[in-house]
């Protein structure tokens, strides 16, 4: 509904694109702002976590519509199928209900992300402004779409092969860093087990 | 005007798969428990129409006259919002599964891609109805189902990699279209006779969908013996219901994708597109999976929690990982 | 209409096209939910209402509920969780080149060696997990 405010009040028809995609885009839009805000203001983690998941998902939404096909079902995949299943074993793991206890532990970091979230959302806001109008998304002509996951691996593979390949020295960094973050508890706990 | 009229058609296709995917399940709950009875000498139900066909629409129809209770400890929302998640992500797989030549919903681009985007999504269904119920075996069970799915995601999705190497095409319809040769020609052959590499590639599929699915003997989310019934302990009725149709079509799902990915999809036994092709062929082959998967059931004995996790990280990553290399080199000498 | 135009449009009707196959899926969702929640509310309007305080209570095997379910989970589920995102991720990575590994190949093994570089960083990682524990559910 939301969406359909903002596609009637800003009717932004750019040549060549059709009625279904700019409504699909405003909708999508609209979601993704409405839940985005819903992660904030929810109270509850799991609420926000779940809010979070309905934005990944719109977000997809908005990846299909840009042509970004391979993107999108990433965006699912990795997003919402892992790294939101992490976000709530670790909600389930810190059992995060008590709210108020944070509170007070809060209060400077507050101040701090409201001065860090204006520099950002006004930074946002010039790049927004400086830009419309005079954006020309590349668009590939020779026959495949740009987000088409053979095109991905074509540029992967040749172009942009030595960031693939350090890509995975940064997943072999979080690999090694989980353990030590894990581990050290577990080393204790086999100590004093085998103590008793 | 023409707007409406694909819209109509659309919602024609759509309820008419939604039928056929329910009609599924019950069949496929009736086959079970006849399954289930034969192999323990027993003969299952008989009272309710011939041969007890009608059993599980009478099961449909008691459920639906059920009661329908939410405990006061549960959270309201979530409780409603969870099986609608997993049964709409379960029957969602539906629409990328060719049941012939031109009987696929949605034949895209990333076809197989996004059936494994959409199930991965059920994981948040599950942990979503252990946390609302907020019942000890609920929760339990729904943080073992949901390590245990995340789990044997990966060598689900190495194994299918393997596939998709020598057909180089997400597109469903394309991976049957490079198995058109059916079960004897030298080229275009079922994947599964491909080459040795994916024959252990099909196996590796099964044994990860058996427990994308929570099938014995990888039923641990749902062990009664130690955790009731896992993440739907708290649900009855109707809702309880949703789960268990998404369950049974869960299993449909995985079996005709793992026809469509090794077994030549609805493309007959032999080339040409002939003997046993499209649906009949089609319904006939997921079937034979379909029943291994319920002999299975009745026959194994369930794993252990720390078993089922040794099972998938120590064993079936590394051979998914040997395996896909293995198809690589395969490619490189034979091709 | 210049060549550039017919591309264009050709493009455009191909993405077209593209983005049309996503609509049933959403008309089948929607289908979905719309089938369960009628379900649902039959089954709200034909089942009898006639709860009790212990109807109503959670099951926990007949015993009287003690406490909240909520309890703090092992640090395991977290060990598990973050290690399947790495691999994912990784898993992933290993589409596109799926794609194409079959069209390159027939220039040479150089496409199999880049991913082989790829996997063998992230063996490493696995092998290390693995010696320190971290596949062991105990």
């Amino acid at each position: 509904m939301f969406g359909a405010i903002l596609w009637f009040a800003f009717p932004i028809n750019k040549p060549g694109d059709t009625l279904l995609q700019n409504a699909l885009f405003f909708v999508l839009g609209g979601v993704v702002v409405i839940s985005a805000l819903c992660v904030i203001y929810f109270r509850n983690p799991i609420y926000s976590a779940l809010a979070l998941v309905t934005a990944l998902f719109a977000v997809a939404g908005l990846f299909i519509i840009l042509e970004a096909y391979f993107v999108a079902a990433v965006q699912v995949i990795v997003y919402a199928g892992a790294i939101m299943v992490l976000f709530l074993f670790v909600i389930m793991l810190l059992n995060l209900g008590d709210e108020e206890s944070l509170e007070d532990r809060l209060s400077w970091a507050k101040r701090v992300a409201v001065v860090i979230a204006s520099l950002f959302f006004a930074e946002v806001f010039y790049i927004t402004i400086k830009l419309v109008g005079s954006v020309n998304a590349p668009k590939v002509t020779s026959g495949q779409p740009v987000g088409d996951p053979k095109t991905i691996g074509e540029l992967l593979f040749t172009k942009f092969l030595l960031p693939f390949e350090v890509a995975s020295l940064i997943l072999l960094a979080a690999l090694i860093g989980v353990i030590t973050l894990v581990h050290r508890r577990s080393d204790e706990r086999s100590h004093t087990s085998s103590d008793t | 005007m023409e707007l409406l009229s694909s819209l109509i058609f659309m919602l024609v296709i759509a309820a008419a798969l939604l039928g056929f995917v329910m009609l599924l399940a019950l069949i496929l709950v009736l086959a079970e428990r006849k399954v289930s009875a034969y192999m323990q000498d027993r003969v299952g139900p008989r009272r309710v129409g011939p041969f007890g066909s009608l059993q599980t629409i009478a099961d449909a129809i008691k459920l639906l006259l059920k009661e329908d209770i939410i405990s006061l400890q549960a959270d309201r929302k979530l409780f409603i919002l969870a099986p609608y998640l997993v049964f709409v992500s379960s029957f969602a797989v539906f629409a990328a599964i060719p049941f012939g030549r031109n009987l696929i919903a949605s034949d895209i681009n990333i076809g197989i891609l996004y059936i494994m985007a959409i199930s991965s999504v059920v994981v948040l269904g599950i942990i979503m109805a252990g946390w609302a119920s907020n019942s000890k075996w609920a929760l339990l069970g729904a943080m073992r189902s949901a390590a245990q799915m995340v789990s044997y995601e990966i060598p689900l999705a190495l194994s299918i990699l393997s596939v998709i190497m020598l057909v180089g095409s997400l597109r469903m319809q394309d991976i049957v279209g490079a198995q058109s040769g059916g079960l004897f020609s030298a080229q275009n052959r079922w994947i599964l006779l491909d080459n040795p590499f994916t024959f252990l590639a099909f196996f590796i599929y099964f044994i990860s969908a058996l427990s994308e699915v929570n099938r014995t003997p990888f039923d641990l989310p749902e062990a009664e013996s130690e955790l009731v019934a896992g993440f739907h302990t708290e649900y009855s009725g109707m809702r309880f219901a949703l789960f268990f149709l998404a369950e049974y079509a869960n299993m449909f799902a995985v079996s005709a994708i793992a026809v469509t990915l090794f077994l030549g999809g609805w493309s007959g036994i032999l080339p040409g597109y002939t003997f046993l092709n499209g649906v009949p062929g089609f319904v006939i082959k997921v079937s034979v999976l379909v029943f291994v998967i319920m002999w299975l059931r009745w026959t194994l004995p369930r794993l252990r929690v720390d078993q089922l996790m040794s099972v998938c990280w120590k064993y079936l990553i590394p051979i998914a990982f040997f395996n896909l290399i293995g198809v690589g080199v395969w490619i490189l000498i034979f091709d | 209409m210049t060549t550039e135009d017919m591309v264009k449009t050709s493009a455009r009707s191909k993405t077209e096209d593209m983005l049309n196959e996503y609509i049933p899926i959403l008309i089948l969702t929607i289908t979905a939910a719309l089938f369960a929640a009628i379900n649902l509310v039959l089954s709200h309007l034909l089942g009898p209402r006639k709860s009790s305080r212990s109807k109503l209570s959670v099951y926990e095997s007949g015993m009287k509920p003690r406490g909240d379910a909520r309890h703090r989970f092992s640090i395991k589920f977290y060990l598990i969780a973050m290690v399947f995102i790495i691999f994912d991720i990784e898993v992933v990575f290993l589409y596109p080149w799926a794609l194409i590994f079959r069209q390159y190949v027939a220039a040479g093994p150089f496409i199999l060696i880049e991913m082989l570089v790829f996997i063998g960083i992230l063996v490493l990682g696995y092998i290390y997990v693995w010696k320190k524990g971290g596949l062991t559910w105990d």
